[in-house]
């Protein structure tokens, strides 16, 4: 079975949500905490969303730090899968495994709210059951969720295919880009494909009672890809 | 305003000093600082109508213990440059007083 730790911190709050989408998925989850120093044998790390360390001096600045990092980038070095929600989207900016920064809402609101976001590749762990293209539908909770990067990152970014979620207006009966992220952009990747950190919650929109499994698909994808890898090994 | 202090014949090194570092970490120049635009408004709205050009950034005062006031500085730059400020989005200075 595909094991995925969900690593917590001071102030996450969307693990338990984020255990029972892998779970949900066919997956896994390990509990892991921010002083364990070794991750346990796992296929996947995802850093769930939340208030790490009470968002002191920058969002994710602090976690950065925290004793488990050490064994996360060697996770990362090693090639292995790690997706970041929210906070963890700033986590990994700021501990370099992303490009990038996450700053303050071009409108200063926290925005809480559905967005309508677009599929840009499907070769990356965290898509392989979207078709290219697709708009999805999950929510974002945040204050701080504007991407944003010097003009040539951003350059290099398109050109490498690294943007791998795009809000889109005009979809789904919701308004486009939340937080004034530049090119609309709602979710990168590292060069690899491994790494990829996004501001929506795919955790959030997971459970079919709630009438859409968009989120849940993100999922699937990282469960399956790991199933088919480990299967075309053995 | 450096100051060093020699032991002397002891150890014939210098002691440390208490250094007191005044950092000032500024949203980079030409980046849009949504926080500094509403203060603008705001104050705009209280009638100082000759106000222009708020940002709004973050003052870190600490104590760095150091051989010398260059010493201190470059220390507070490395902080600086590794944890206290973004790289991608903010610049920062360095106050050293004795």
């Amino acid at each position: 079975m595909v094991r995925v730790a969900v690593v917590s911190y001071p102030g996450s709050n969307c693990e338990a949500e984020t255990n029972r989408t892998v779970v949900r998925a066919g997956g896994e989850a390990v509990p892991v905490w921010h002083r364990d120093t070794r991750l346990p044998d796992v296929d996947v790390v995802i850093l769930p969303g939340g208030f790490s360390y009470g968002d002191y001096l920058r969002c994710g600045a602090i976690a950065r730090f925290s004793p488990i990092m050490t064994a996360i980038q060697e996770h990362a070095r090693t090639g292995g899968a790690i997706l970041g929600i929210c906070n963890g989207f700033q986590i990994l900016c700021e501990a370099g495994l992303l490009p990038g920064a996450l700053v303050r809402n071009e409108h200063l609101h926290f925005v809480s709210r559905p967005v309508a976001l677009r599929v840009e590749r499907t070769d990356t762990p965290f898509t392989t059951r979207f078709q290219r293209g697709d708009v999805i539908r999950i929510p974002v909770g945040h204050g701080d969720g504007r991407y944003i990067a010097p003009p040539h990152v951003i350059e290099s970014l398109e050109k490498n295919g690294q943007i791998v979620l795009r809000y889109v207006d005009g979809f789904l009966d919701v308004p486009g880009n939340p937080n004034g992220a530049l090119h609309d952009i709602a979710g990168v990747c590292n060069p690899s494909g491994r790494i990829m950190g996004i501001m929506p919650h795919p955790e959030r929109l997971a459970d079919p009672m709630q009438g859409s499994h968009d989120g849940l698909t993100m999922f699937e994808s990282l469960i399956t890809s790991h199933t088919t890898a480990a299967g075309a090994v053995a | 305003m450096a100051r060093s202090v020699n032991t002397g014949a002891h150890t014939g090194r210098e002691r440390p000093v208490k250094f007191h570092v005044h950092l000032r970490v500024m949203p980079r120049a030409g980046l849009l600082d949504p926080a500094g635009q509403a203060v603008e408004h705001a104050l705009e709205a209280l009638g100082f109508s000759e106000v222009s050009s708020v940002h709004l950034g973050r003052a870190i005062d600490l104590v760095v213990e150091s051989s010398s006031a260059e010493a201190a500085t470059d220390s507070a730059r490395s902080m600086c440059e590794r944890l206290l400020a973004n790289p991608v989005t903010e610049d920062f200075t360095i106050e050293v007083v004795a």
